[in-house]
């Protein structure tokens, strides 16, 4: 319990600094809008073949504007040393780890709110699949996003090059998740009535994300070890 | 309290302590003294449990230092260089942040009485970031003795305050005394060392060339004894 206590307090400190200092959220959504408005400009929306981009689009929007959040999650804890202030204290690396985990997550799912809604919107879709399978498909490739993006920030921010360097670790490992998450995205979305292959594509998208969240989790040890 | 034995701390090729013995008693006030190089910083951080020794074995409160991180961690207080401040937070969220990691009872109350007791109550909820130096060392030490420590590792504490912030941290340093607390101090303050401390350490080149008692309160004192054992090293 007190893992999961101490978690969520690093969690809501992390979240509180960003109310505070409005440096990352914002500048997540700003992209995110970004990305959409110029994609709804780029490709006529009366298309069917243009609603064909929502998929990837989704995700295209939530990989990029998560890897902005990420680059931040651990170097802002070096300006002042702050995480030896949290390695010091009683706390299991876990928590740290889950900590910084939660804070990503809450944040991406606030881009991913305010994002994919707007997304529909300029694209003129009507959506008529199933939500709540939509909505586990977004939960279930966020969570494995990142899970493993925010363990690999913790490494990447030792790094004077940490920007360069986490979407160069992230895309080759996070590949597989990928590749699943956004086919279940697009049976989804076009081919409500083929559910059933979406299903096998988030069983594999869940299987990843139960392995490298535990790897995660029992490696973060060694990356604040010195 | 602290005993070390043979502590070794390589970091990639280079030795930074070698085979380095260290015995603190409860209650004493230690200036730990040396070159700069010397691993005066690294023997503190490996007694705050940041940095792992390479061999050697170091017990802490009765506990070995590979056996539970957690139990000496809840009874060591470290005021390393940095703050570890968040400076977005004010000095209350920020020891409400760290008190709660430790577990603190009362928080709240404890938090304010600490702000009062470093002279920041009228600060108390102003954003760390707008603070001075001096400032925010007191905030950092009242961070670093939030949950009551037994012992209390000091990285040059003294460093840039002026003379009312220096006064606050002895003040802080000696109250804890009397109640107890053991503290490590490293400094190239003499002054301070000979002021606040009972005991002093001098490292050279990874190991405990001299320690002994600080028998003359006085800065010459102390400052005389170090150079007999330093000489011109730097």
């Amino acid at each position: 319990m007190s893992i999961l206590r101490n978690a969520l307090t690093i969690a809501g400190k992390d979240l509180r600094a960003e109310r505070k200092s409005k440096q990352v959220l914002p500048t997540m959504l700003v992209f995110a809008v970004l990305v959409i408005v110029v994609f709804s400009f780029a490709f006529d929306p009366d298309k069917e073949s243009t609603k064909a981009l929502i998929p990837g689009l989704i995700w295209i929007v939530s990989i990029f504007s998560a890897i902005l959040g990420l680059n931040r999650s651990f170097i802002s804890e070096l300006k002042n040393d702050n995480i030896q202030g949290m390695i010091i204290a009683p706390v299991n690396s876990i928590s740290i780890f889950l900590g910084k985990f939660f804070a990503n997550f809450v944040m991406i799912l606030i881009v991913q709110a305010i994002a994919i809604p707007m997304l529909f919107l300029l694209f003129d879709y009507q959506f008529n699949g199933s939500l709540p399978w939509l909505l586990l498909t977004i939960f279930t490739g966020t969570f494995g996003f990142v899970g493993i993006g925010s363990f690999l920030s913790a490494i990447a921010s030792n790094s004077g090059i940490s920007e360069m360097l986490l979407p160069l670790l992230l895309f080759p490992i996070a590949t597989p998740a990928l590749i699943g998450i956004v086919s279940a995205t697009k049976i989804i979305l076009r081919h409500p009535d083929q559910i059933e292959k979406a299903y096998g594509w988030l069983q594999l998208v869940g299987g990843y994300d139960i392995i490298f969240f535990g790897i995660c989790i029992v490696l973060f040890d060694y990356i604040l070890e010195v | 309290m602290i005993k070390i034995q043979k502590l070794v701390k390589k970091m990639g090729n280079k030795m930074i302590l070698r085979n380095l013995d260290l015995e603190v008693k409860n209650g004493e006030t230690i200036a730990v003294l040396g070159p700069n190089g010397a691993g005066k910083s690294t023997l503190l951080k490996v007694i705050a449990t940041l940095y792992k020794p390479t061999s050697g074995k170091v017990m802490i409160h009765g506990i070995d230092l590979n056996e539970n991180l957690n139990k000496i961690r809840e009874k060591t207080g470290y005021l390393p260089h940095a703050s570890l401040l968040y400076e977005h937070f004010s000095p209350l969220e920020n020891l409400e942040f760290f008190g709660k990691l430790y577990g603190v009872k009362d928080l709240e109350k404890r938090s304010k009485e600490l702000i009062k007791q470093v002279g920041l109550a009228f600060f108390m909820n102003e954003p760390v970031k707008g603070f001075s130096r001096g400032m925010i060392q007191r905030v950092a030490i009242a961070r670093a003795i939030i949950h009551n420590p037994l012992l209390l590792l000091l990285d040059e504490p003294h460093t840039g305050l002026d003379q009312k912030a220096v006064g606050i941290l002895n003040d802080v340093v000696e109250t804890n005394k009397q109640k107890g607390m053991t503290t490590l101090m490293v400094t190239h303050d003499f002054k301070q060392a000979a002021t606040l401390c009972d005991r002093a350490i001098i490292i050279q080149r990874g190991i405990v060339s001299d320690d002994f008692p600080i028998e003359v309160r006085t800065e010459e004192w102390l400052l005389n004894k170090y150079n007999e054992k330093v000489g011109g090293e730097n």
